[in-house]
């Protein structure tokens, strides 16, 4: 039997990726990384930012994730996003754009700890791409 | 009758009208083609948000602890009405269909009594509306600078509406927008997205038991702000097909009017001038024959 497993990546503008011969995603899901192979139960979770990595027979992919949400039923993998991009291509200006927003939303002093969080994540992972 | 002067200036002033409603129809319908396909993409997102949270809707028991975005307040007196509109003019009835339809929607409210606010996105919305609704209208959005529909915009408003839910301005809130049907027809849409209408069934809503990582109600109530964003940003790609559609007929229509137009000047132009030209005649023969 196969391991493969279809996937579709959307964002608001379009659908962004569609792949029907993944193995494996890992996804930075708010609680921790997930890792999701054929057969996985089903689940909704939402990601926090960081990097998607896709594994799949034509190769290994890795996406920066904004935020996003995660459905994985049927062997069939949704994630929905406002904001993604490809490693192989990305635009360091951009990057330090959101960067700097990101840190400008962090500096205000009426931001909720979990919001909080999640900018810093925002930050750290940039950086390490950067 | 208009002496051959006047006449000439008309034609030519009717001729240079057509130019430019000739120029805004093509345009239109390049920008159409674009907001269009934007419009069809944009269509996956949305239909999965909203699949996942009908989804996740069905799978909440408690339903006195649902987060008050599903449920709402339990109140039904403040309504908080977007109404979606374009920044420019020249699109035919598209911005008067969205108004009309709104404007029912108020008068039932104030009948009933309850508390009417107002945002206006787009200029000609609030140039409408100002003049009858002026003290119900509490803010007013305008993209003019940006050039095409983006997803930061619709979040914009988005966040602005759930504020002004936390802060308990309002109980419910609905949307106005023009769906594009095809280029002749939009037809302007009511949609209430707080609280959000859960009766319709999910499409493929089957005994699934999700795993839910971390918990549903947590999940919803990140979800929920941003599936209002989604639908905002629904309606705002909507608008600006249905826009573009509306000024492409529109426009369509002020050319054909404009070479009607010019026929008949030219028309009369000609006999006026023969008329002219004729009693010149009769002048030059009346003044042989008395010699």
């Amino acid at each position: 039997m196969s391991e493969e497993y279809s996937l579709e990546i959307v964002n608001p503008e379009k659908s962004f990726l569609s792949k029907k011969d993944v193995t494996e995603v890992v996804a930075p899901a708010f609680e921790g990384e997930i890792g999701i192979l054929k057969d996985h139960i089903s689940i909704i979770s939402f990601l926090k930012p960081g990097i998607i990595k896709i594994y799949s027979k034509s190769g290994e992919d890795s996406y920066y994730v904004n935020d996003g949400i995660i459905e994985f039923k049927n062997n069939n993998l949704s994630i929905l996003t406002s904001l993604i991009f490809n490693l192989k291509d990305i635009d360091k200006q951009k990057i330090s754009e959101i960067m700097k927003s990101a840190e400008e939303e962090l500096s205000k002093s009426e931001i909720s700890d979990q919001a909080k969080y999640l900018l810093d994540q925002k930050i750290e992972v940039l950086k390490s791409i950067n | 009758m208009a002496s051959l002067d006047d006449l000439k200036k008309r034609i030519s002033s009717v001729k240079s009208t057509q130019k430019i409603t000739k120029a805004m129809k093509m345009v239109a319908a390049a920008k159409l083609r674009r907001a269009q396909e934007s419009a069809e993409k944009g269509r996956p997102y949305s239909e999965k948000m909203n699949n996942i949270i009908l989804n996740l809707s069905n799978g909440i028991s408690d339903i006195e602890n649902a987060p008050k975005l599903l449920s709402g307040t339990g109140e039904d007196k403040v309504h908080l009405c977007v109404v979606m509109t374009s920044d420019r003019g020249l699109c035919g009835g598209f911005n008067t269909n969205i108004i009309k339809k709104a404007k029912i929607f108020f008068q039932k409210i104030l009948d009933d009594g309850k508390t009417l606010k107002i945002i206006t996105v787009g200029s000609k919305g609030y140039d409408q509306l100002k003049r009858v609704y002026g003290d119900n209208i509490i803010e007013r959005i305008s993209f003019k600078d940006s050039k095409n529909v983006n997803y930061f915009d619709a979040d914009k408003v988005g966040k602005i509406v759930i504020e002004k839910f936390e802060k308990q301005e309002f109980d419910v809130c609905t949307i106005f927008y023009n769906q594009f049907k095809n280029v002749i027809t939009q037809i302007p849409q009511e949609q209430q997205i707080i609280p959000l209408n859960t009766s319709e069934k999910a499409e493929n809503s089957s005994e699934d038991n999700y795993e839910f990582e971390p918990e549903e109600d947590e999940i919803l109530s990140n979800l929920l702000p941003k599936n209002i964003s989604t639908q905002i940003f629904k309606a705002m790609l909507e608008n600006s097909a249905s826009e573009q559609g509306s000024r492409m007929s529109a426009m369509d229509n002020a050319t054909r009017n404009a070479g009607e137009m010019v026929d008949k000047l030219t028309i009369e132009y000609n006999r006026s001038r023969q008329a002219a030209i004729t009693k010149e005649l009769i002048e030059i023969i009346s003044g042989a024959e008395s010699l």
